[in-house]
Protein backbone atom coordinates (compact mmCIF):
# COMPACT_ATOMS: atom_id res chain seq x y z
CA UNK A 1 0.00 0.00 0.00
CA UNK A 2 1.76 3.26 -0.94
CA UNK A 3 1.45 6.34 0.40
CA UNK A 4 -1.44 8.44 -1.04
CA UNK A 5 -0.05 11.69 -2.59
CA UNK A 6 -1.46 15.00 -3.13
CA UNK A 7 -3.57 15.57 -6.32
CA UNK A 8 -3.32 19.40 -6.07
CA UNK A 9 -1.19 22.06 -5.31
CA UNK A 10 -1.47 25.13 -3.63
CA UNK A 11 1.55 26.44 -5.87
CA UNK A 12 1.70 27.42 -9.48
CA UNK A 13 5.28 29.32 -10.70
CA UNK A 14 4.13 32.10 -12.73
CA UNK A 15 7.61 31.96 -14.33
CA UNK A 16 10.30 35.25 -15.12
CA UNK A 17 13.48 36.85 -13.78
CA UNK A 18 14.68 39.50 -11.23
CA UNK A 19 17.65 41.33 -11.69
CA UNK A 20 19.42 44.15 -9.33
CA UNK A 21 23.03 45.44 -9.84
CA UNK A 22 24.09 48.03 -7.36
CA UNK A 23 27.04 50.44 -7.73
CA UNK A 24 28.77 52.95 -5.37
CA UNK A 25 26.01 56.00 -5.62
CA UNK A 26 23.02 54.14 -7.21
CA UNK A 27 21.32 50.65 -7.87
CA UNK A 28 19.47 49.13 -10.82
CA UNK A 29 16.59 46.87 -10.11
CA UNK A 30 14.91 44.99 -13.35
CA UNK A 31 12.50 42.29 -13.75
CA UNK A 32 10.79 41.30 -16.79
CA UNK A 33 7.20 41.72 -17.48
CA UNK A 34 5.82 38.28 -18.78
CA UNK A 35 3.56 36.23 -16.24
CA UNK A 36 3.05 32.30 -17.66
CA UNK A 37 1.53 29.20 -16.27
CA UNK A 38 2.31 25.96 -17.88
CA UNK A 39 3.25 26.71 -21.46
CA UNK A 40 0.50 29.53 -21.57
CA UNK A 41 1.00 33.45 -20.72
CA UNK A 42 -1.35 34.88 -18.85
CA UNK A 43 -0.01 38.58 -19.60
CA UNK A 44 2.09 40.57 -21.11
CA UNK A 45 2.66 43.28 -19.51
CA UNK A 46 2.63 42.44 -15.24
CA UNK A 47 5.11 44.10 -12.88
CA UNK A 48 6.82 42.17 -10.55
CA UNK A 49 8.78 45.12 -9.17
CA UNK A 50 7.24 46.79 -5.84
CA UNK A 51 8.67 49.89 -4.02
CA UNK A 52 8.76 48.93 -0.39
CA UNK A 53 10.08 52.17 1.16
CA UNK A 54 11.06 55.10 -0.32
CA UNK A 55 14.84 53.77 -0.66
CA UNK A 56 13.94 50.32 -1.11
CA UNK A 57 11.91 48.39 -3.97
CA UNK A 58 11.74 44.41 -4.07
CA UNK A 59 11.36 42.17 -7.57
CA UNK A 60 10.35 38.70 -6.95
CA UNK A 61 9.54 35.80 -8.92
CA UNK A 62 7.71 32.76 -8.58
CA UNK A 63 4.32 32.09 -7.50
CA UNK A 64 2.89 35.93 -8.18
CA UNK A 65 0.17 35.52 -5.79
CA UNK A 66 2.37 34.20 -3.11
CA UNK A 67 4.34 37.44 -4.17
CA UNK A 68 1.33 39.67 -3.71
CA UNK A 69 0.42 38.11 -0.56
CA UNK A 70 4.29 39.49 0.92
CA UNK A 71 3.98 42.57 -0.95
CA UNK A 72 1.17 43.64 1.33
CA UNK A 73 2.26 42.04 3.89
CA UNK A 74 5.56 43.84 4.01
CA UNK A 75 3.49 47.44 3.14
CA UNK A 76 1.54 47.21 6.54
CA UNK A 77 4.61 46.24 8.54
CA UNK A 78 6.11 48.90 7.10
CA UNK A 79 3.15 51.38 8.20
CA UNK A 80 3.16 49.98 11.68
CA UNK A 81 7.41 51.30 11.71
CA UNK A 82 6.77 54.25 10.07
CA UNK A 83 3.87 54.99 13.09
CA UNK A 84 6.40 54.32 16.10
CA UNK A 85 9.72 55.58 14.69
CA UNK A 86 8.60 58.57 12.56
CA UNK A 87 10.50 57.73 9.70
CA UNK A 88 10.52 55.03 6.76
CA UNK A 89 13.05 51.94 6.74
CA UNK A 90 16.08 52.25 5.25
CA UNK A 91 16.93 49.37 2.64
CA UNK A 92 19.00 46.95 5.59
CA UNK A 93 16.30 47.02 7.87
CA UNK A 94 13.90 46.23 5.32
CA UNK A 95 16.22 43.53 4.45
CA UNK A 96 15.72 41.89 7.55
CA UNK A 97 12.55 42.05 7.94
CA UNK A 98 11.98 40.08 4.79
CA UNK A 99 14.21 37.72 5.82
CA UNK A 100 11.93 37.23 9.09
CA UNK A 101 8.86 37.15 7.04
CA UNK A 102 9.98 34.50 5.05
CA UNK A 103 11.02 32.33 7.79
CA UNK A 104 7.68 33.09 9.33
CA UNK A 105 5.90 30.37 7.05
CA UNK A 106 8.75 28.03 6.84
CA UNK A 107 6.60 25.10 7.06
CA UNK A 108 4.22 26.46 3.90
CA UNK A 109 6.47 28.61 2.38
CA UNK A 110 5.95 32.26 0.00
CA UNK A 111 6.85 30.55 -3.07
CA UNK A 112 8.85 34.17 -3.70
CA UNK A 113 12.24 34.47 -5.08
CA UNK A 114 13.01 37.99 -4.28
CA UNK A 115 15.58 40.13 -5.28
CA UNK A 116 15.69 43.18 -3.04
CA UNK A 117 17.71 46.84 -3.72
CA UNK A 118 17.78 50.24 -2.81
CA UNK A 119 20.39 52.85 -1.45
CA UNK A 120 21.24 52.06 2.78
CA UNK A 121 21.86 55.52 5.40
CA UNK A 122 24.70 56.53 3.87
CA UNK A 123 23.56 56.21 0.27
CA UNK A 124 25.87 53.40 -1.27
CA UNK A 125 23.59 50.77 -3.79
CA UNK A 126 22.66 47.63 -2.04
CA UNK A 127 21.48 44.06 -2.90
CA UNK A 128 20.23 41.56 -1.32
CA UNK A 129 19.53 37.94 -2.92
CA UNK A 130 16.95 35.21 -1.32
CA UNK A 131 15.74 32.22 -0.92
CA UNK A 132 12.24 31.22 -0.61
CA UNK A 133 12.30 30.34 3.54
CA UNK A 134 14.49 33.62 4.16
CA UNK A 135 17.77 33.09 3.60
CA UNK A 136 19.99 35.99 2.49
CA UNK A 137 23.13 37.67 1.85
CA UNK A 138 24.09 41.78 0.48
CA UNK A 139 25.64 41.52 -2.64
CA UNK A 140 26.99 43.35 -5.37
CA UNK A 141 24.09 41.84 -8.23
CA UNK A 142 21.95 39.52 -8.08
CA UNK A 143 19.46 37.83 -10.29
CA UNK A 144 16.63 34.67 -9.38
CA UNK A 145 14.13 33.51 -11.38
CA UNK A 146 13.46 31.01 -13.96
CA UNK A 147 16.27 32.77 -16.68
CA UNK A 148 18.58 33.52 -13.58
CA UNK A 149 20.54 30.05 -14.16
CA UNK A 150 21.46 32.24 -17.47
CA UNK A 151 21.94 35.52 -16.27
CA UNK A 152 23.89 34.75 -12.76
CA UNK A 153 26.98 33.28 -14.89
CA UNK A 154 27.37 36.27 -17.31
CA UNK A 155 26.84 38.56 -14.49
CA UNK A 156 29.73 37.31 -12.51
CA UNK A 157 31.78 37.17 -15.62
CA UNK A 158 31.20 40.78 -15.74
CA UNK A 159 30.94 42.04 -12.24
CA UNK A 160 32.43 39.34 -9.91
CA UNK A 161 33.24 40.96 -6.88
CA UNK A 162 36.08 39.74 -4.39
CA UNK A 163 35.66 37.20 -2.30
CA UNK A 164 33.35 38.29 0.75
CA UNK A 165 35.43 35.56 3.18
CA UNK A 166 38.27 37.75 2.34
CA UNK A 167 40.13 40.07 4.90
CA UNK A 168 40.42 43.11 5.04
CA UNK A 169 36.37 43.29 3.94
CA UNK A 170 36.64 44.41 0.28
CA UNK A 171 33.73 46.61 -1.97
CA UNK A 172 31.15 44.12 -2.96
CA UNK A 173 29.38 47.12 -5.40
CA UNK A 174 30.39 47.05 -9.32
CA UNK A 175 32.72 50.50 -10.25
CA UNK A 176 30.59 50.82 -13.02
CA UNK A 177 28.92 54.03 -13.44
CA UNK A 178 24.78 53.88 -13.69
CA UNK A 179 24.73 54.03 -17.49
CA UNK A 180 26.98 51.43 -17.90
CA UNK A 181 24.76 48.84 -15.25
CA UNK A 182 21.63 49.73 -17.00
CA UNK A 183 23.11 48.91 -20.45
CA UNK A 184 23.78 45.69 -19.21
CA UNK A 185 20.59 45.19 -17.55
CA UNK A 186 19.26 45.29 -20.92
CA UNK A 187 21.65 43.12 -22.31
CA UNK A 188 21.14 40.31 -19.84
CA UNK A 189 17.25 40.36 -20.36
CA UNK A 190 17.66 40.05 -24.30
CA UNK A 191 20.21 37.43 -23.58
CA UNK A 192 18.17 35.48 -21.48
CA UNK A 193 14.69 35.77 -22.99
CA UNK A 194 16.37 34.04 -26.36
CA UNK A 195 17.38 30.35 -24.43
CA UNK A 196 14.27 30.97 -21.36
CA UNK A 197 10.43 30.75 -22.47
CA UNK A 198 9.45 32.43 -19.75
CA UNK A 199 11.64 35.74 -19.94
CA UNK A 200 10.59 38.45 -22.40
CA UNK A 201 13.44 41.12 -23.39
CA UNK A 202 10.54 43.21 -21.99
CA UNK A 203 11.09 44.72 -18.08
CA UNK A 204 9.71 47.28 -15.32
CA UNK A 205 13.51 49.23 -14.39
CA UNK A 206 13.92 51.27 -11.69
CA UNK A 207 16.98 52.97 -11.10
CA UNK A 208 17.88 54.25 -7.49
CA UNK A 209 20.45 57.24 -7.48
CA UNK A 210 21.82 58.95 -4.57
CA UNK A 211 20.65 62.77 -5.61
CA UNK A 212 17.42 61.70 -7.31
CA UNK A 213 15.66 58.57 -8.31
CA UNK A 214 13.57 57.74 -11.32
CA UNK A 215 10.28 56.15 -10.54
CA UNK A 216 9.58 52.65 -12.45
CA UNK A 217 8.74 52.70 -16.15
CA UNK A 218 8.16 49.91 -18.83
CA UNK A 219 11.36 49.87 -20.83
CA UNK A 220 11.53 48.15 -24.19
CA UNK A 221 14.88 46.94 -24.93
CA UNK B 1 -26.42 64.29 47.51
CA UNK B 2 -26.42 60.78 46.42
CA UNK B 3 -23.21 61.14 44.43
CA UNK B 4 -20.73 59.55 46.44
CA UNK B 5 -22.19 56.51 47.40
CA UNK B 6 -23.20 55.35 43.99
CA UNK B 7 -19.64 56.36 42.36
CA UNK B 8 -17.44 53.42 43.27
CA UNK B 9 -18.03 51.43 40.39
CA UNK B 10 -18.72 51.66 36.35
CA UNK B 11 -20.94 49.00 37.32
CA UNK B 12 -23.32 50.92 39.43
CA UNK B 13 -26.18 53.08 38.85
CA UNK B 14 -26.80 56.01 40.92
CA UNK B 15 -30.72 56.06 41.92
CA UNK B 16 -31.18 59.24 39.35
CA UNK B 17 -30.22 56.71 36.39
CA UNK B 18 -26.08 58.26 35.99
CA UNK B 19 -22.93 56.06 36.25
CA UNK B 20 -20.61 58.63 38.04
CA UNK B 21 -17.66 56.91 37.16
CA UNK B 22 -18.29 57.72 33.25
CA UNK B 23 -19.06 61.28 34.22
CA UNK B 24 -16.00 61.64 35.95
CA UNK B 25 -13.89 60.42 33.26
CA UNK B 26 -15.66 62.83 30.90
CA UNK B 27 -14.56 65.65 33.74
CA UNK B 28 -10.90 64.57 32.84
CA UNK B 29 -11.45 65.07 29.69
CA UNK B 30 -12.71 69.03 30.69
CA UNK B 31 -9.08 68.83 32.66
CA UNK B 32 -6.74 68.59 29.42
CA UNK B 33 -5.65 71.12 27.56
CA UNK B 34 -7.57 72.20 24.95
CA UNK B 35 -8.44 70.61 21.30
CA UNK B 36 -10.58 71.89 18.43
CA UNK B 37 -11.08 70.83 15.20
CA UNK B 38 -13.57 72.30 12.56
CA UNK B 39 -14.31 71.15 8.55
CA UNK B 40 -15.23 72.76 5.43
CA UNK B 41 -16.58 70.49 2.49
CA UNK B 42 -12.91 69.15 1.36
CA UNK B 43 -10.97 69.77 3.98
CA UNK B 44 -10.40 69.71 8.07
CA UNK B 45 -8.14 71.48 10.18
CA UNK B 46 -7.56 69.89 14.22
CA UNK B 47 -5.25 72.25 16.27
CA UNK B 48 -4.22 71.98 19.66
CA UNK B 49 -2.51 73.80 22.67
CA UNK B 50 0.80 72.55 23.76
CA UNK B 51 0.94 72.24 27.46
CA UNK B 52 4.15 71.59 29.19
CA UNK B 53 4.61 70.14 32.94
CA UNK B 54 7.02 72.64 33.39
CA UNK B 55 9.60 74.66 32.03
CA UNK B 56 11.88 71.88 31.40
CA UNK B 57 9.86 69.12 30.25
CA UNK B 58 8.15 68.99 26.32
CA UNK B 59 5.20 68.83 25.61
CA UNK B 60 2.94 65.60 25.10
CA UNK B 61 2.03 64.95 21.59
CA UNK B 62 -1.72 65.94 20.99
CA UNK B 63 -2.48 64.96 17.35
CA UNK B 64 -1.83 61.56 16.37
CA UNK B 65 -1.65 60.70 12.50
CA UNK B 66 -4.15 57.51 12.34
CA UNK B 67 -4.14 56.97 8.09
CA UNK B 68 -3.58 59.11 5.21
CA UNK B 69 -7.05 60.20 5.73
CA UNK B 70 -7.58 60.42 9.24
CA UNK B 71 -6.19 62.16 12.07
CA UNK B 72 -7.29 62.55 15.69
CA UNK B 73 -6.41 65.51 18.37
CA UNK B 74 -7.37 64.09 22.04
CA UNK B 75 -7.71 66.08 25.28
CA UNK B 76 -7.76 64.41 28.93
CA UNK B 77 -5.83 61.20 29.38
CA UNK B 78 -2.78 61.45 26.62
CA UNK B 79 -1.84 57.60 27.91
CA UNK B 80 -5.58 56.16 26.97
CA UNK B 81 -5.32 58.33 24.13
CA UNK B 82 -1.91 56.89 23.01
CA UNK B 83 -3.63 53.34 23.42
CA UNK B 84 -6.36 54.19 21.30
CA UNK B 85 -4.53 55.82 18.79
CA UNK B 86 -2.78 52.39 18.24
CA UNK B 87 -6.07 50.95 18.04
CA UNK B 88 -6.86 53.14 15.27
CA UNK B 89 -3.85 52.66 13.15
CA UNK B 90 -4.17 48.94 13.01
CA UNK B 91 -7.52 49.08 12.37
CA UNK B 92 -7.00 51.46 9.17
CA UNK B 93 -3.68 48.83 8.45
CA UNK B 94 -6.08 45.59 8.91
CA UNK B 95 -8.88 46.86 6.44
CA UNK B 96 -6.17 48.35 4.08
CA UNK B 97 -5.00 44.69 3.81
CA UNK B 98 -7.94 43.41 3.30
CA UNK B 99 -10.25 46.03 1.15
CA UNK B 100 -7.34 47.45 -0.17
CA UNK B 101 -9.38 50.33 0.63
CA UNK B 102 -8.91 53.22 2.82
CA UNK B 103 -11.38 52.53 6.11
CA UNK B 104 -14.54 55.11 5.98
CA UNK B 105 -14.29 57.24 9.00
CA UNK B 106 -18.01 56.96 10.08
CA UNK B 107 -17.11 53.01 10.58
CA UNK B 108 -14.24 53.46 12.52
CA UNK B 109 -15.52 56.39 15.06
CA UNK B 110 -17.77 53.57 15.71
CA UNK B 111 -15.68 50.76 16.45
CA UNK B 112 -14.25 53.27 18.69
CA UNK B 113 -17.56 54.06 20.58
CA UNK B 114 -18.00 50.81 20.85
CA UNK B 115 -14.60 49.64 22.53
CA UNK B 116 -14.96 52.83 24.45
CA UNK B 117 -18.68 51.08 25.80
CA UNK B 118 -16.94 47.89 26.79
CA UNK B 119 -15.35 49.85 29.58
CA UNK B 120 -18.40 50.83 31.15
CA UNK B 121 -20.41 47.97 31.46
CA UNK B 122 -17.15 46.02 33.16
CA UNK B 123 -16.27 45.64 37.04
CA UNK B 124 -12.91 45.17 36.16
CA UNK B 125 -12.46 47.90 33.96
CA UNK B 126 -12.37 52.06 33.66
CA UNK B 127 -13.94 54.56 31.20
CA UNK B 128 -11.26 55.54 28.58
CA UNK B 129 -10.53 59.45 30.38
CA UNK B 130 -9.89 61.02 26.86
CA UNK B 131 -12.06 63.01 24.28
CA UNK B 132 -10.80 62.29 20.86
CA UNK B 133 -11.97 64.71 18.12
CA UNK B 134 -11.01 62.18 14.59
CA UNK B 135 -10.98 64.38 11.71
CA UNK B 136 -11.33 62.26 8.67
CA UNK B 137 -12.00 62.17 4.69
CA UNK B 138 -13.59 59.55 2.74
CA UNK B 139 -16.27 58.89 -0.20
CA UNK B 140 -18.89 60.84 1.19
CA UNK B 141 -16.41 63.78 2.08
CA UNK B 142 -15.06 65.90 4.87
CA UNK B 143 -16.29 64.15 8.60
CA UNK B 144 -15.27 65.77 11.90
CA UNK B 145 -16.33 63.38 14.90
CA UNK B 146 -16.25 63.87 18.50
CA UNK B 147 -15.67 60.45 20.62
CA UNK B 148 -16.40 60.59 24.28
CA UNK B 149 -15.66 58.25 27.25
CA UNK B 150 -18.72 56.95 27.66
CA UNK B 151 -18.78 55.68 24.20
CA UNK B 152 -21.37 58.13 22.24
CA UNK B 153 -20.07 59.78 19.24
CA UNK B 154 -20.98 62.92 17.47
CA UNK B 155 -20.51 64.21 14.10
CA UNK B 156 -19.40 68.28 14.37
CA UNK B 157 -19.08 71.40 11.70
CA UNK B 158 -16.59 72.51 14.57
CA UNK B 159 -16.12 71.38 17.79
CA UNK B 160 -13.62 72.30 20.85
CA UNK B 161 -12.79 69.83 23.97
CA UNK B 162 -10.30 70.06 27.07
CA UNK B 163 -10.16 73.52 29.25
CA UNK B 164 -10.95 76.86 28.36
CA UNK B 165 -12.58 75.41 25.40
CA UNK B 166 -15.87 77.10 26.17
CA UNK B 167 -14.36 80.68 24.36
CA UNK B 168 -13.21 78.49 21.56
CA UNK B 169 -16.74 76.99 20.93
CA UNK B 170 -18.49 80.30 21.43
CA UNK B 171 -15.94 82.11 18.18
CA UNK B 172 -16.53 78.72 16.25
CA UNK B 173 -20.72 79.13 17.11
CA UNK B 174 -20.26 82.55 15.96
CA UNK B 175 -18.29 81.66 12.67
CA UNK B 176 -19.22 77.81 11.56
CA UNK B 177 -21.94 78.99 8.94
CA UNK B 178 -18.92 80.88 6.89
CA UNK B 179 -16.92 77.13 7.11
CA UNK B 180 -18.40 74.69 4.93
CA UNK B 181 -17.07 76.82 1.96
CA UNK B 182 -14.37 78.36 3.43
CA UNK B 183 -10.74 77.93 1.49
CA UNK B 184 -8.23 75.78 3.22
CA UNK B 185 -6.16 78.66 4.48
CA UNK B 186 -9.41 79.77 5.93
CA UNK B 187 -10.00 77.17 7.90
CA UNK B 188 -6.72 77.32 8.99
CA UNK B 189 -6.68 80.90 9.95
CA UNK B 190 -10.09 80.14 11.66
CA UNK B 191 -8.24 77.09 13.98
CA UNK B 192 -5.41 79.29 15.18
CA UNK B 193 -8.05 82.28 15.85
CA UNK B 194 -10.14 79.68 18.01
CA UNK B 195 -7.01 78.47 19.32
CA UNK B 196 -5.61 81.95 20.36
CA UNK B 197 -9.44 82.18 22.83
CA UNK B 198 -8.70 79.19 24.89
CA UNK B 199 -5.23 81.13 25.57
CA UNK B 200 -7.61 83.91 26.98
CA UNK B 201 -4.44 86.69 27.17
CA UNK B 202 -1.53 84.67 26.38
CA UNK B 203 0.35 85.66 23.04
CA UNK B 204 -0.36 83.23 20.13
CA UNK B 205 3.01 81.69 18.82
CA UNK B 206 3.47 79.01 16.77
CA UNK B 207 5.56 77.25 20.00
CA UNK B 208 2.17 77.20 22.17
CA UNK B 209 0.35 75.51 19.87
CA UNK B 210 0.39 72.30 16.87
CA UNK B 211 -2.34 72.49 14.39
CA UNK B 212 -2.74 69.55 11.22
CA UNK B 213 -4.69 69.51 8.36
CA UNK B 214 -6.30 66.97 6.12
CA UNK B 215 -8.22 67.34 2.95
CA UNK B 216 -8.92 66.31 -0.69
CA UNK B 217 -5.68 65.73 -2.31
CA UNK B 218 -3.54 66.49 0.85
CA UNK B 219 -2.58 63.39 3.29
CA UNK B 220 -3.17 63.93 6.93
CA UNK B 221 -0.07 65.83 7.99
CA UNK B 222 0.65 68.48 10.87
CA UNK B 223 2.10 71.99 9.84
CA UNK B 224 5.70 72.79 10.46
CA UNK B 225 6.18 75.25 12.97
CA UNK B 226 7.90 77.84 10.47
CA UNK B 227 4.00 77.60 8.17
CA UNK B 228 2.30 77.95 11.41
CA UNK B 229 3.85 81.23 12.82
CA UNK B 230 3.37 82.41 9.20
CA UNK B 231 0.39 82.24 8.97
CA UNK B 232 -0.41 83.47 12.41
CA UNK B 233 1.86 86.80 11.53
CA UNK B 234 -0.32 86.79 8.08
CA UNK B 235 -3.38 87.66 10.11
CA UNK B 236 -1.93 89.46 13.04
CA UNK B 237 -0.46 92.28 10.61
CA UNK B 238 -3.95 92.10 9.05
CA UNK B 239 -5.69 93.22 12.41
CA UNK B 240 -2.74 95.60 13.23
CA UNK B 241 -3.25 97.30 9.67
CA UNK B 242 -7.69 97.22 10.33
CA UNK B 243 -6.87 99.50 13.46
CA UNK B 244 -9.33 99.89 16.00
CA UNK B 245 -12.45 99.20 13.82
CA UNK B 246 -11.04 95.46 13.66
CA UNK B 247 -13.37 92.75 14.78
CA UNK B 248 -13.70 92.49 18.75
CA UNK B 249 -11.97 89.25 19.16
CA UNK B 250 -8.88 90.72 17.14
CA UNK B 251 -9.10 94.08 18.64
CA UNK B 252 -9.31 91.67 21.97
CA UNK B 253 -6.18 89.45 21.51
CA UNK B 254 -4.47 93.02 20.72
CA UNK B 255 -5.17 94.32 23.53
CA UNK B 256 -4.02 91.59 25.90
CA UNK B 257 -0.95 91.05 23.95
CA UNK B 258 0.35 94.06 24.18
CA UNK B 259 0.11 93.86 27.96
CA UNK B 260 2.26 90.60 28.23
CA UNK B 261 4.16 91.86 25.65
CA UNK B 262 7.56 93.18 27.82
CA UNK B 263 7.43 90.08 29.81
CA UNK B 264 7.33 87.95 27.01
CA UNK B 265 10.50 89.95 25.88
CA UNK B 266 12.86 89.32 28.97
CA UNK B 267 11.03 85.92 29.25
CA UNK B 268 11.61 84.98 25.77
CA UNK B 269 15.00 82.96 26.23
CA UNK B 270 14.01 80.80 28.76
CA UNK B 271 10.45 80.32 27.52
CA UNK B 272 8.92 77.05 27.61
CA UNK B 273 10.66 74.91 24.29
CA UNK B 274 8.53 71.93 23.20
CA UNK B 275 11.02 69.55 21.68
CA UNK B 276 10.13 67.69 18.90
CA UNK B 277 9.07 64.04 19.75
Amino acid sequence: MTKQQANWSPYDNNGGSCVAIAGADYCVIAADTRMSTGYNILTRDYSKICKLADKCVMASSGFQADVRALQKQLAARHLIYQHQHNKQMSCPAMAQLLSNTLYYKRFFPYYSFNVLGGLDNEGKGCVFTYDAVGSYEKVGYSSQGSGSTLIMPFLDNQLKSPSPLLLPAQDAVTPLVEAEAIDLVKTVFASASERDIYTVRRQTRTCYHKCSWYPPGIHGT
Amino acid sequence: MFRNQYDTDVTTWSPAGRLFQVEYAMEAVKQGSAAIGLRSKTHVVLGCVNKANSELSSHQKKIFKVDDHIGVAIAGLTADGRVLSRYMRNECINYSFTYESPLPVGRLVVQLADKAQVCTQRSWKRPYGVGLLVAGLDESGAHLYYNCPSGNYFEYQAFAIGSRSQAAKTYLERRFESFRDASRDDLVKDALMAIRETLQGETLKSLVCTVAVVGVGEPFHILDQGTVQQMIDAFEIVAEQEGPAAEPDTEAGQEASAEPEPEQGAAAGEGVAPMDI
